[in-house]
């Protein structure tokens, strides 16, 4: 099931999609499946499942939180296709985000048929690059999954080009230079960086890492074809963790107002 | 005598840092956001070592500030006890204590080159730190250290020296809290600052090009060495015996011997409380190919993919990664890769200061616990270590480990 059925579908409605994340594991596997299927009923278009690592580079505080307590909570790779097939049974597309060691050392293959076993659309692959992913490439092709690399302010237009080249589903644009659940991405800054995206490809352009409210999914979505939320997700759950109850209900109101915020409402 | 960018080995990596090529080691595993900055790093490196200018003035500042060349000692009490003539390039000698110095004034001045005004680095025990607060502090540039916060603690006097240089010490919290963390810290400030910021990598691994970077930055240890056994003692040694964390070092001995087959070569890393314990750094002998902080390289670690985290008496060496050409040089076979406990190393750190006077780094007496180790093999041949750092900062362990600093019993004093 690929993510572009989800683009499809947003764009005949006219506005962007919204993309939302949780690591899995957090707070426990049952605990993130539940989570995540709270945002799918609350209006998340596309899910990504990240997996949590012990030395992710473009994770900011917020997020490495999280993912030190799936990991000290005993996660397994494994875990991760567990969530995958029960957020991808609600028939919204599933991503799995990913550093690339879990990946290599599982064997590319066997992971990329592991997460197509789990119904899972494909991979974002936030510190890789497609020069140095032939292998994935290889195997995502031959499976039909979704490809999701990064295209950075910092990228020549060259590298854009290359990189989106290799994408299938989408491409994932960074709002800011920066980690996750820093800086605040604004529509003025990525606006150049999503033109020189758009003209190398026709694939939809997603814009994360640094974009968390109602306003700016508002203001992104006059430029992007999809909104992407990662860390107000988990602080929002982080801020409750000692009421699963009360997180759920906060998790659903931030996805239904950032879901307000893609159609412009 | 420090830099010759035009002298290449048959072991070198190719353009897009693999050594061995795309199904060896190395190669750039980072986010899209750095591979502009890595670009241009490469392009005004590579520049640089081309330019006479930019290589004299490296090599003056070493000369002049730095005290290198180093001198390389014949051991000459050590040497009758174990029977192979040993010989020590003495790195412990430089400013700052370590051949560290040497890599961070060569990036220091690219830095300067690239026009940039600050400078990021990552620290284990503190000794890059310090030795990157000493370069910033020498060429005007701001300076922030990343430091494990288990780290700091440890070794609060070099915290106490960045700040003294006038750098930024930021205590890192996030997973193990120590440098591997760091690094990933710095990497996330850099991902951030890239515009205006150098990141002066401790060692010889991450992506490329500072495998390759830093070992020209460090070459001169062993061209000095090659040099100056052929000069002084009348041909090549036998054997050479680096310690092995990172590896720059290591490399940097490497480098001028690798096209010297005659030249058996050593690489000994930090067995910690032993091998069959699972708690080492031994990461070539014990890890298994994968990918951490930019590098196919070995790495400890789970069968999940997971960092396993290491463990050695010498914070320098305790480290889950290692520089992909020393991978590279394993798996071929040109170069050999043991590990040496804790205690072989506390035991050769004391025997060198009492043959010698010369107190070592406890990653230094890994190397020097090495060769003595393979002594036996090599009767009445030389052996070349680098004695890559002085023990200064280390007498915080050797206290506790020897129990030192108690007054001996006076004798008759029943």
């Amino acid at each position: 099931m690929s993510t572009s059925t989800a683009f499809d579908e947003a764009r005949a409605e006219d506005r962007a999609a919204l993309v939302g994340y949780l690591p899995a594991g957090f707070p426990d596997v049952a605990g993130s499946i539940e989570a995540l299927r709270t945002m799918v009923d609350a209006g998340c278009d596309v899910i990504e499942v990240g997996l949590p690592y012990s030395d992710p580079v473009m994770d900011g505080p917020i997020i490495q939180r999280a993912v030190q307590q799936a990991l000290d909570t005993g996660f397994r790779v494994d875990d991760v296709f567990r969530v995958v097939e029960a957020v991808a049974a609600t028939g919204t597309p599933t991503l799995v985000m990913t550093s690339w060691n879990p990946i290599e050392r599982r064997g590319v293959d066997r992971f990329a048929q592991q997460v197509q076993d789990a119904g899972g659309a494909g991979l974002i692959t936030p510190d890789i690059t497609p020069d140095f992913a032939e292998e994935w490439i290889a195997a995502a092709d031959a499976r039909d999954l979704d490809k999701v690399f990064l295209v950075s302010p910092s990228s020549t237009d060259e590298r854009i080009a290359m990189t989106t080249s290799h994408c299938r589903g989408f491409v994932y644009a960074t709002g800011i230079m920066g980690v996750t659940g820093t800086k605040q991405a604004t529509a003025e800054g990525v606006a150049p960086l999503i033109a020189r995206t758009k003209a190398t490809t026709d694939l939809p352009v997603g814009v994360g890492v640094g974009v968390s409210t109602r306003a700016q999914a508002a203001d992104l979505s006059a430029h992007a074809d999809a909104v992407i939320v990662g860390s107000a997700f988990v602080r929002t759950l982080l801020d409750h963790s000692d009421d699963t109850g009360a997180g759920l209900r906060a998790l659903a109101r931030l996805t239904e107002d950032l879901a307000a915020g893609v159609r412009r409402a | 005598m420090t830099t010759h960018p035009e002298r290449t080995t048959t072991f070198d990596a190719d353009e897009q840092g693999w050594f061995g090529g795309p199904a060896g080691f190395g190669g750039r595993f980072m986010p899209e956001a750095l591979v502009a900055a890595l670009d241009e790093l490469t392009v005004a490196w590579q520049e640089a070592m081309a330019d006479p200018t930019f290589v004299a003035e490296f090599e003056a500042i070493l000369r002049d500030y730095a005290g290198i060349p180093s001198p390389l000692y014949f051991a000459e009490r050590l040497s009758d006890k174990v029977g192979a003539r040993i010989l020590l390039k003495r790195e412990d000698l430089n400013h700052t204590g370590a051949h560290k110095i040497r890599n961070v004034l060569g990036q220091a001045l690219l830095t300067k080159r690239m026009g940039k005004s600050r400078v990021i680095a990552e620290t284990g025990a503190g000794q890059h730190g310090v030795a990157s607060a000493t370069a910033a502090a020498y060429f005007g540039l701001d300076c922030t250290v990343y430091m494990g916060s288990v780290d700091t603690r440890r070794q609060a006097l070099n915290v106490a020296r960045m700040n003294l240089l006038g750098a930024k010490v930021v205590a890192v919290d996030s997973g193990s809290a120590t440098l591997k963390d760091a690094i990933n810290e710095a990497l996330r400030d850099w991902v951030a600052s890239v515009d205006h910021t150098a990141y002066l990598f401790g060692t010889a691994a991450g992506p490329h090009p500072f495998p390759t970077m830093v070992r020209e930055f460090c070459r001169g240890i062993g061209d000095e060495a090659r040099a100056q056994s052929i000069e002084q003692y009348g041909g090549l040694p036998d054997v050479i015996a680096a310690c092995v964390g990172g590896g720059s070092n290591a490399i940097g001995l490497f480098t001028a011997f690798l096209d010297d087959p005659d030249v058996a070569i050593y690489g000994f890393e930090a067995g910690g409380d032993g091998y069959e314990t699972g708690r080492h750094a031994a990461t070539i002998r014990a890890g298994e190919r994968g990918v951490l902080h930019g590098a196919r390289t070995f790495v400890l670690q789970d069968e999940d993919g997971q960092t396993i985290e290491s463990h050695s008496i010498s914070a320098g060496l305790d480290y889950p990664g290692v520089g992909p050409q020393h991978s590279y040089l394993a798996d071929i076979g040109r170069a050999t890769y043991e590990p040496v406990t804790d205690a072989e190393a506390m035991d050769a750190m004391a025997l060198l200061a009492r043959t010698e006077g010369i107190i070592p780094a406890i990653e230094s007496a890994h190397a020097l616990a090495g060769a003595l180790r393979i002594a036996p093999e090599h009767q009445g041949q030389t052996i070349l270590v680098n004695l890559s750092g002085r023990g200064d900062k280390d007498m915080g362990t050797a206290l506790e480990y020897f129990k030192l600093g108690e007054p001996d019993e006076t004798e008759g004093q029943a």
